[in-house]
């Protein structure tokens, strides 16, 4: 391959932005140019801007190629598929300067699409669909296959592998992957004809991508509650949490299933409400079987009062929180960390969570596993807080590893073994220093049963209104809590622990946070990072803010919620935090990150 | 406070296949108002757990939150012991069930716990046609809260300070009638005799199993204007049907004349045998029995006994077509598909 000149061609380092309406099945077509890139070796992100609307209303979806390999959306967009003439006036606007816009010039639009600064490529989709294709639903699909064709011309893709994962997609409809192929070809032909392809914008093969997948983390999630031993899901539809239980649904219909008698080694229970579904975790969970929830904001609000009982009960019970933008039913469809305070200290009276923040997919996976883990050892509720740009976006993370040796941590449990030599068993007390009693699984026999109650108890298990018994439970809750903090995932840091400014983030912001690191560093600004991936906090996260004067919280809510959980729960003064709140809904950018360290240096606030 | 009652066994006292005394299926003492009518029902509960031989650890106890709900502490000792929030025990018998369907479930809840609060629970419990026993004991108030009119409080009954109730009640009968469940009786605390084998006939039952207790609140709801009140229930209750218990491999030896009684078969082998104490009546007809007890509800008449008994129907477990071996005890290396599988789910994602 000849020498070119990469930074000004921009190869393999733009945005492709798709505006579509919704219901159209564009989803696929967009897909298809993602996948075709991410087996070309080039490392891809994609975000998907989506009504909270089955049919007829615009909707986005945003490739960025980016052969360093960044994982958040930049922000910029070089070519506009535009293909919903509704919204064709704000697209082009939206446009770089000196960047592209493909759409359906069979209804041309030379006033409305024109910029001085942006190349209008016009092709008569719907035309061409008309002449090749029958059937007025055939002809809207291939629309948008003819117009992944285009692309294919205009990016360089390599069409062999477009016919491969056409293949795929179609595995039992031959017929169907050939027509798409057809139409994949005509676009690829007019555009070759009467454009100069490729652009300066394309595709050229890079071997980035191997040991990854493209997954979104409510799958990874599911797939996570797969390889944890979780035999009872119990939820209540609500976007964006939804997927995560179908695909438990899906993993489990093909790895749960008895080869042998047909039965489900599973359940999945859809509760009338989160009351319910939370209900039935705390049920299954208390009866000694793997039980998990996944909901969202609302959902959470509904569960509280059960949350409490099961920290005040000690009954293990994983939640997975895949946030959205509140308050109430705010704009479900859009991303946020907005439910971290209200997970923390979810329901009445003094209760405390453990909380787990993955940043991608990978770690969905790994988390879910460890979520378990911790409910069953810490014999409490956990939450994992996804949100909806991690839990329905597809990324491109690292192959989930498995080791064949990790065997559930179940706890304390004793077994009728184990009951058979002892005098008595009694539920609440801290046999061995640490804040955690033992517990016993209903059925194992009449010496270890006890009664569970969400009313005051004594170490004993007994019922009891005694100030004295009362305060004793729950100091030893609080202890238990405490020692959490040992137990769960630590903190990543990055950097080299003396520089004068830190950056303090957690969950999805880390892609953003990444870039602008590195964009900062390239200024001469020196930053070190901190990524909180769990509450309670560890020695670590108090240590990075001991060790640094000037703190940027960078976090997706109105009210800096971390930064609060960190005044709160640390030893921090509170001067020394400055926070980065990013809370539209889309997800951020290192824009807003760099912008704001560097605005904030200026002014020498921050140094 | 909890005391525990001395196990104290008369000598020569009636011991069941198991060699267990009656005693050895109490629980802790009672806390109750005395003459509560809940405290019957839980001695009804241990005479038919005593009688069908239960090992006491193959039972589990759920409810939710007020005075009957409190009981689930009296029975059993040695079952595990589940109190849970206000009005959503069949969440947690539901998730329970899930987890282990070997153990014999048994719910007890109140007025308000399950037609206020807990309707919805309820109503979904039936539904999906649980696995579990469910005691409704109904007061017509709530006994906790001293004595507030609950949904199944009567038109126009009174309360102990004298006001009316205004708003029609709530029959869990009907609704459970109406919602499809499998096993509908009434009883009243102080009919031991007819109680007693209706808990024994729903432990059995697969499936959801209702048995609305009236159960006098003599606290609150025990005076003259009540339509809960031991007086007017003894006087307005009507027997339907009797059921008899019958034990598997025991033979039904009463005769009766044709049209006389019905016998079910219930799915351990062991039969119920449903006496008609009103020859017109049918419990196997659905929409007969709905019909009888909406008519008699008119006329103010608590219409008692095994209403409605449709064994054989998909339950629960049947409808997610679970293993017979409880979910909580499948070895982790059938549930995990292993870096192997991983390999090959992990391929449909490049
Ligand atoms: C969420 C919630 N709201 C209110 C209460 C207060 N409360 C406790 S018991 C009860 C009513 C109980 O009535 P019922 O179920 O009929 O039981 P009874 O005491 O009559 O047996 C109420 C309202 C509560 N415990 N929880
Ligand atoms: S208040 Fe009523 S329901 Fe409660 S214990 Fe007393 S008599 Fe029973
Ligand atoms: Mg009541």
């Amino acid at each position: 391959m000849p020498e070119r000149d990469l930074t000004q061609e921009r190869l393999n380092d733009f945005v492709v932005k798709f505006a579509n309406v919704n219901g159209t099945g564009s989803a696929s077509a967009n897909s298809l140019i993602m996948k075709s890139i991410f087996r070309m070796g080039v490392p891809v992100v994609g975000k998907n801007f989506f009504p909270s609307n089955i049919q007829g209303l615009p909707t986005w979806y945003e490739i960025r190629v980016t052969r360093e390999g960044w994982r958040a959306r930049s922000g910029r967009v070089d070519l506009m598929v535009a293909m919903n003439a509704e919204t064709y006036a704000r697209d082009i606007a939206e446009v770089a300067p000196g960047g592209w816009l493909l759409y359906d010039s069979t209804w041309p639009r030379p006033s409305l699409l024109s910029r001085e600064d942006v190349t209008v490529l016009g092709v008569p989709l719907a035309q061409l669909c008309g002449d090749h294709f029958e059937g007025a639903r055939a002809r809207i699909l291939m629309k948008n296959v003819m117009y992944a064709g285009v692309l294919a011309a205009l990016l360089d893709l390599d069409l062999e592998i477009v016919r491969e994962l056409l293949g795929e997609s179609f595995a039992r409809k031959p017929a169907l992957a050939d027509s798409n192929m057809n139409a994949i070809r005509i676009g690829y032909d007019y555009a070759r004809e009467h454009f100069d392809c490729p652009l300066p914008i394309r595709i050229a093969p890079m071997d980035e991508t191997r040991g990854h997948v493209m997954m979104d983390g409510n799958t990874a999630a599911a797939l996570g509650c797969v390889y944890a031993g979780a035999t009872v899901g119990a939820w209540y539809p609500i976007t964006p949490s939804t997927s995560l239980m179908d695909a438990f649904r899906a993993f489990c219909a093909r790895h749960r299933v008895d080869p042998e008698t047909g039965r489900n080694n599973y359940m999945v229970i859809q509760a009338e409400d989160e009351l319910a579904a939370i209900g039935a975790v705390i049920g299954a969970s208390w009866n000694g079987a793997r039980a998990f929830t996944p909901t969202s904001g609302p959902g959470v609000s509904l569960m509280n009062e059960f949350i409490g009982l099961a920290y005040y009960a000690e009954i293990p019970a994983v939640l997975f929180d895949v946030q959205r933008v509140g308050p109430s039913t705010g704009m479900p469809t859009r991303t946020q960390q907005c439910d971290l305070l209200t997970c923390a200290y979810a329901s009445h009276g003094d209760t405390r969570h453990v909380l787990l923040f993955p940043a991608d997919p990978g770690e969905c996976f790994d988390f879910a596993v460890q979520a378990f883990d911790l409910a069953e050892r810490l014999q409490t509720p956990v939450f994992v807080l996804l949100d909806l740009d991690i839990g329905m976006n597809d990324w491109m993370t690292k192959d989930p590893q498995w080791d064949d040796d990790y065997r559930p941590d179940r706890g304390k449990v004793i077994t009728a073994e184990m009951l058979e030599g002892m005098q008595r068993f009694h539920r609440y007390l801290d046999v061995d220093g640490d804040g955690i009693p033992w517990r016993t699984i209903p059925g194992v026999g009449e010496k270890g049963a006890y009664f569970t109650r969400g009313s005051g108890h004594n170490q004993l298990g007994a019922y009891t209104e005694d100030p004295a018994e009362y305060q004793l439970v729950v100091d030893r809750l609080r202890r238990k809590f405490d020692a959490a903090a040992r137990l769960v995932p630590t903190a990543v840091t990055e950097g080299s622990g003396r520089a004068e400014v830190g950056i303090v983030s957690f969950g999805s912001c880390d892609g953003a946070v990444r870039e602008a690191l590195a964009a900062l560093r390239r200024t001469g600004v020196a930053v070190d990072y901190l990524r909180i991936r769990a509450f309670p906090f560890g020695e670590e996260v108090e240590e990075f803010l001991r060790d640094h004067e000037a703190i940027f919280v960078v976090e997706q809510n109105r009210d800096a919620q971390l930064r609060a959980l960190l005044t709160l729960e640390t030893a921090v003064e509170k001067r020394k935090l400055r926070s980065i709140l990013h809370y539209n809904g889309l997800p951020m950018s290192a824009d807003c990150v760099v912008d704001a360290v560097v605005a904030a240096l200026a002014q020498g606030e921050a140094a | 406070m909890r005391v525990t009652k001395p196990r104290i066994v008369p000598p020569g006292a009636p011991r069941n296949e198991l060699g267990m005394t009656r005693r050895d299926y109490e629980g802790g003492m009672s806390t109750l108002c005395a003459g509560c009518g809940h405290d019957s029902v839980t001695a009804a509960i241990v005479q038919a757990c005593f009688e069908l031989s239960l090992p006491p650890q193959s039972v589990a106890k759920l409810s939710g939150i007020g005075c009957s709900s409190k009981t689930t502490a009296y029975f059993v000792a040695g079952a595990h012991g589940f109190n849970g929030v206000h009005g959503r025990m069949p969440a947690i018998a539901a998730g329970a069930s899930a987890a282990n369907r070997k153990l014999r479930y048994i719910g007890v809840s109140g007025d308000g716990d399950s037609l206020s609060i807990g309707l919805g629970q309820l109503g979904h419990a039936i539904r999906r046609n649980m696995n579990m026993l469910y005691m409704l004991e109904n007061n017509g108030v709530y006994g906790l809260t001293k004595g507030q009119f609950s949904a199944s409080a009567d038109m126009g009954s009174r309360s102990k300070k004298g006001e009316k109730n205004q708003n029609e009640p709530i029959d869990p009968v009907l609704l459970a009638l109406s919602l499809g469940a499998t096993f509908v009786a009434r009883s009243f605390s102080g009919d031991k005799e007819q109680l007693v084998p209706l808990i024994k006939a729903g432990l059995t039952h697969r499936g959801f199993g209702l048995i609305d207790v009236l159960s006098p609140c003599v606290t609150f709801n025990d005076h003259e204007g009540s339509t809960k009140s031991y007086a007017y229930v003894r006087e307005h209750q009507q027997a339907a049907i009797a059921a008899d218990y019958v034990e598997p491999r025991r033979e039904i030896t009463v005769s009766y004349a044709e049209g006389e009684a019905v016998s079910v078969e219930m799915h351990d082998g062991s039969n119920v045998l449903l006496r008609k104490l009103d020859r017109d009546y049918d419990p196997t007809d659905r929409a007969k029995a709905l019909a009888y007890v909406q008519e008699r509800v008119q006329r103010n008449e608590y219409v008692t006994g095994m209403i409605y008994l449709g064994e054989g129907r998909s339950h629960f477990h049947d409808r997610h077509n679970t293993p017979d071996e409880p979910l909580n005890s499948i070895p982790y290396e059938k549930l995990c598909p292993g870096s192997a599988g991983l390999a090959g789910i992990l391929s449909g994602f490049r």
